[in-house]
Order: structure tokens, then sequence, then C-alpha cells
């Protein structure tokens, strides 16, 4: 995006993950082979159903993974400039969740959960969780915590800062109240910002409100942003590179413009299709059959071949590899196999994106 | 069959206020009114908040009405419930629930909630035939007969969802209300089930009242659609008329907001806000007024013109 080509400021590189969950029924591979890199101010949106293992993959990242989960290989690599100003490298999968929790959680990567009703705690005033983690991390006297705070409830635009930093969560709307999240996940300056579905509590008008913000902020402190959702209207509002899941793998990856006009695989087709954009017309909605694989069973071939309409008789026994398809477009389906069958994107996918085309060009004149 | 004219459900003045202390009452519903014909979705959207759940659950009488009529195929609804009509109300309305893990009793099989509105009511001839109207509801909406002697935590949330439509429609209702019936689901299943929605229409007939949040799937399957905001219905109109001339600037912001799967549109998009006190809207002072037979907007004669105007 950047007219030079200079070297990205790297912060964040998962390579080969793999993890598993024991469960009374058996082990759950949650993660199968999950690579990622995310550079200073850019924003990656991973995409996938519930139980595609988008979840675990940030968890893991933020060290508070459940207690049964299992990091079998794998490496995640986190890059940060500590308080003497040197430039360090740790790989974050070899800490203990103690360690990960008092060193990096909130100082360096902080997170913004779903449900701001769950995430705040409601016995304790608004000013008082803000300046926690200050307190805690940066070592600030109250009175700079609270000046701090004050300045930060102002940018995530809350009014009348002064009165909301002595009430409680429950005096505050929704939307507030995420707003108020946005503020403690800020309060340290990290470099990492995690949100899981910061929206999907909130109602639609609102929630276009709350991402403009976190993409104002994003700007404002130069940090980078990993988006969890399943809404692509929201990647499609905020994101760099998207990485779509399906059952604990990325099965497709690319640049935004690449993932949206340029969809390679059968189920970014059904996510795109699947979502009824407000020009279609047609009277059948386009959805993927069946529900996504149970990963208690081990998957042979590709997980999506069952709901692959597709699918060729190939996805039922081998795994298909990473094909590039040019650009930072990465897609693992047999479909990019140069020996494979060339398949039509379904009809009202085709019909959408060329209309997007036609009005792009219409533009452009 | 009822005429097309006739509606299936009336509703005029609706009011359903919930006294919280003696000084303090919530008015949730404050005088709504509108018409469902036989056969068409009709879908309600707003903010949460807005009214629009309390006004499914005021309609199938989950609550007493404060104020306001309602009539149900030609039968007052809204008061005291005669025997017979509570009879007909409970098989001729039915609901789907928004939390299909939630809304399903854990300790019994699906064919005992399937089976359970029928059994109460006496909808059949003998043990046979009730399992055979489970067993046929059952394969409608795209289960199977030996998914009736299992219990609900063995199943998907989309099956759930299903479980939750079969037990609605096994009753053979006229008006089904559906709560936010999709939005706990997964986006890919969504479309599944709002697909097999539209598909048991075709088949039954069956009319819907659609409450949701979500405008591009509410536009995706109404044929009309309310707006509400505050406990007001502040714009009616066709699904056409909603979504190309929108007039109420509540509406507007409402459309505003609408996601798109288009990065181009949405880095570049700025949303309308709306506040009701900053633009100086009084819900109470406003009136019906008619943009077209179909379309009505609540507003004072002032507003309206303005709004008409820009």
């Amino acid at each position: 995006m950047s007219e030079k080509k200079e070297k990205k400021d790297r912060v964040l590189s998962i390579r080969d993950l793999n993890i598993s969950f024991e469960t009374a029924t058996g082990t759950i591979n949650a993660i199968r082979g999950v690579r990622m890199d995310l550079f200073r101010g850019e924003t990656i949106a991973i995409v996938g159903e519930s139980g595609s293992g988008k979840s675990v993959t940030v968890k893991t990242i933020m060290g508070i993974m459940a207690s049964n989960g299992r990091i079998e290989s794998g490496s995640i690599e986190y890059t940060f400039t500590d308080d003497d100003g040197e430039v360090k490298t740790v790989d974050l999968t070899k800490l203990s969740q103690k360690e990960i929790r008092y060193k990096f959680n909130g100082r360096h990567i902080a997170m913004v959960f779903q449900d701001p009703m769950t995430s705040l705690d409601p016995t304790m005033t608004i000013g008082k969780q803000i300046m926690e983690g200050m307190l805690a991390h940066l070592g600030l006297s109250k009175e700079e915590a609270k000046k701090r705070t004050l300045k930060l409830l102002e940018d995530v635009g809350i009014d009348e800062p002064q009165k909301r930093f002595s009430q409680y969560p429950h005096q505050l709307s929704g939307g507030m109240r995420q707003r108020v999240v946005i503020a403690i996940a800020l309060a340290c300056d990290p470099d990492i910002l995690i949100c899981d579905e910061p929206t999907t509590a909130l109602d639609v008008t609102i929630q276009a409100k709350i991402l403009e913000l976190i993409k104002k902020l994003q700007k404002e402190k130069n940090i980078s942003v990993i988006y969890i959702t399943h809404d692509l209207g929201v990647v499609a509002k905020v994101a760099d590179y998207v990485d779509v899941m399906y059952a604990g793998r990325i099965i497709e990856k690319g640049n935004i413009d690449e993932i949206f006009y340029d969809p390679r695989h059968p189920y970014t087709w059904g996510l795109l299709a699947s979502m009824p954009d407000t020009d279609t017309s047609s009277t059948r909605l386009f959805a993927i059959p069946g529900t996504p694989p149970n990963l208690l069973e081990k998957i042979e071939g590709d997980a999506f071949a069952v709901r692959n309409p597709y699918a060729l008789a190939i996805d039922f026994k081998v795994e298909p590899p990473m094909f590039n398809v040019g650009g930072q477009h990465r897609v693992a389906s047999w479909l990019c196999d140069p020996r494979a069958p060339k398949v039509e994107v379904p009809e009202q996918l085709r019909q959408r994106l060329n209309r997007i085309r036609k009005e792009e060009a219409n533009d452009n004149i | 069959m009822t005429t097309f004219n006739e509606p299936l459900l009336h509703v005029e003045g609706l009011k359903q206020h919930f006294r919280i202390t003696r000084h303090y009452t919530t008015k949730a519903v404050d005088g709504i009114s509108f018409d469902i014909y036989p056969g068409e979705t009709y879908g309600l959207v707003g903010e949460s908040g807005s009214g629009k759940s309390t006004t499914g659950r005021t309609l199938i009488r989950l609550y007493e009405p404060t104020a306001g009529k309602i009539i149900f195929d030609g039968r007052d609804i809204s008061g005291k419930l005669s025997k017979e009509d509570e009879k007909y109300l409970r098989t001729n309305m039915q609901m789907i629930f928004q939390d299909p893990m939630a809304c399903l009793n854990p300790r019994k099989k699906v064919m005992e909630i399937i089976a359970q509105g029928l059994e109460i009511q006496h909808l059949y001839k003998d043990r046979n035939d009730l399992e055979n109207k489970v067993y046929s509801i059952l394969e409608k909406v795209g289960l199977s007969r030996e998914h009736a002697s299992r219990y609900p935590q063995q199943f998907s949330g989309g099956q759930r969802q299903r479980i939750g439509i079969a037990r609605a429609l096994v009753m053979n209702p006229k008006l089904v209300i559906a709560d936010e019936a999709i939005s706990a689901l997964d986006v890919s299943i969504q479309a599944q089930v709002v697909n097999l929605m539209k598909d048991l229409q075709d088949e039954l007939g069956t009319t819907y009242l659609f409450i949701a949040h979500d405008l591009s799937m509410v536009k995706y399957i109404s044929d009309r659609i309310g707006v509400m905001h505050l406990g007001h219905l502040v714009e009616t109109g066709t699904t056409d008329d909603i979504f190309s001339n929108p007039i109420h600037p509540y509406t507007r912001s409402l459309l505003s907001a609408i996601p798109k799967p288009d990065p181009h549109v949405e880095k570049n998009r700025i949303s309308l806000s709306y506040d009701k006190d900053k633009e100086g809207v009084d819900y109470n002072a406003g009136t019906i007024h008619h943009v077209s037979e179909t379309h009505q907007v609540l507003a004072t004669d002032e507003e309206f013109e303005r709004w008409t105007a820009m």
C-alpha cells in the first residue's frame, strides 16, 4: 500500500501452529497448521464459522487458552521494543501462561471481547477499570493514571469523561460500554489489538461507529489489529488482509481485494454468496449445504469436500496444499491445481462481482 | 380462504407498558398500528430496545396488552380470552424463538417437544396419527425420522432451529412470529434456515411476522416492512418503499448502516447518525402521513414536509 518498497515492520509471525484439545470424548485437532504474519499498522481479519478455530488462534496468542488445550507444534514469534528500547523477539508458545499474563497481556497485546456486558466488572467504576492496567504495567502514579484515563475516555468518544470516570458499567448503554472496553485495551499503548467479534452484540447503527472508532485509533497510534468475525461486511470495512479459516486450517488468504473481488475457494464463494446484499433481487439465497465437520474424527483429504459441490475425487483423499495464485493470494483447494477442471463461480456471486466491476468502471470514467 | 383485502392480523393503537416502580413506567410499545395480510411476510425491524420483540410477545399474548386492539382472523384477542378464543389463538399463532439452545427442553426428546402442542390441544386421532404428524413435519424441515428419538443437545445450532420451526409448523398455524430466528446462527446456516422458511411458506401458505435487526435479511424475506424506534412504528411500507424511498431519518440511518460485502464501498462509507432529541422529533406529536397508498410515515406536518423535501 505504501509507495516505497521499504521493509515492513513484522510484529507477529505464526508458523505451523497445531493445537489440540483433550476432551472426554477424545482429542480435538482444533488448529491444523496455521501460518500468519502481522505487520505494524496493518489489519488482518480472520473469518470463519463457529468452531473453525479462529478464537483458539488468538487465545493462544494471548496465552488464555483453555487448560485442556495443548500446543502440539509451531511457533508464535512476537517482536517488540522493551522498556529499555531494545528490540526483542520472543516465542510466545515457549512461555508459560503466567509469564504472558504478567509481561505481555494488556501491556503489549490487548484484546476487545465480544460482549461488553460480561467483559466489564460490574462492581468497579469505569475509571478504576481503565486505570488498573496502567498502574500494574506502567507503574504510573494515581494522578498520572487518572489524567491519562480522562484523555483516553475522550479519545474513544465518551463525553463528560469526568462524570463517566466514577460511574459503573450498568449506567452506560451497550455502545458506550464497548467504548470503555476499547479504552481499557488501549490503556497501555499496546502493539497489537485483538478484536474478537467486537460488534456482534451491538446494533447495526452503533456497530459502524465502533468500527470507525477502532480504525481511527489504529491510525493515530499505529497499532496492528487482528479482527475475528464471521460478518463479511465488517471485514470489508476494516481489513487489509483476510484469512479464511475452515476446520482449523486457513483455506484462503490474501489482501482484501483479492478475497472480495477474486475469491477462489468454494467455501469463500459460499460465504460471500450466502450474505444477502441489498441489491440482490434473486428469490433464493445461496446456502452452503451441510454443517461444519466434527473435529473429533480424523479428517481425510479436504475437510470441506463433503459440503463442496465442486469437490474433485482427490479432495476426499489428499489434503490440498497452499497454491500460490499470484500476488499475496494463497488458496488451499485442488481446484487451483493446473490439472484441475475449470469451474465457474456460482451464478449469484458472479452477478454481484460483475455489477461491482461495472460500477467501478463507471466511477473511473 | 379469506379475501386478500381482509387482514389476517389487525393491530390498532397497541400499547404495552411495564410498571417498574410507582413513579416510573417503561413504555416498551407506545401506540402502534399495522396490518398483516394472509400469505405475506411482514418484517419488523429496529434497534434493541425499540420494542419489536415486545410487540411479538404481546401479539401472541405472552403479555397483557395495556391498551389497543388486536384482531386476529376476525377475533378480538386483546382483552380477556374466552376458552374458545384462547384455543384458537394457541393453535393458529405460533412462535419461533431466537436462541435454539435455550428454547428447547433439554430433558425431552424431539418427538415429545414437537408433539406437545398437538397433545395439549388434542389435535390427533391416536398415537399413530400423532407420530406420523411429527415425522412428516420433520421431513419437511429437512430432518429425518431417526432424529425424533434424540435429545436437543445432540443437534447443531442450525438443526435445533429446524426443530423450533417444526414445533411451530406442526400446529398448522395461520401466523408464525419469528423473533430474531436466525441471528444466533452462523452465516452459512442462516441462509439455509431462511431458504427453508421461504420454501415452507410457498408450500403451506403460512403468514410470517419476521422480527429482526439485520436489514439485509429482512429485505430478502419480507414483502412489507415496519420500522420501530422507541416503541413507535416510525415508518411502514412495502420492501421497495422502505429501501428505495426511505422518508424517516431513523430509517435512513438504519439503511446507511447495513454492511456491504464490498470493500471499496465499505471503506469510504460514513454511516448517517440519528439522534431523536437533536433533530427535535417528538413521536407523540406525530401522526401518520401517507407517502403513497402502501407507504406511511409517523411525523408532524412540518417534519413530513422537511423530510420529503430532502
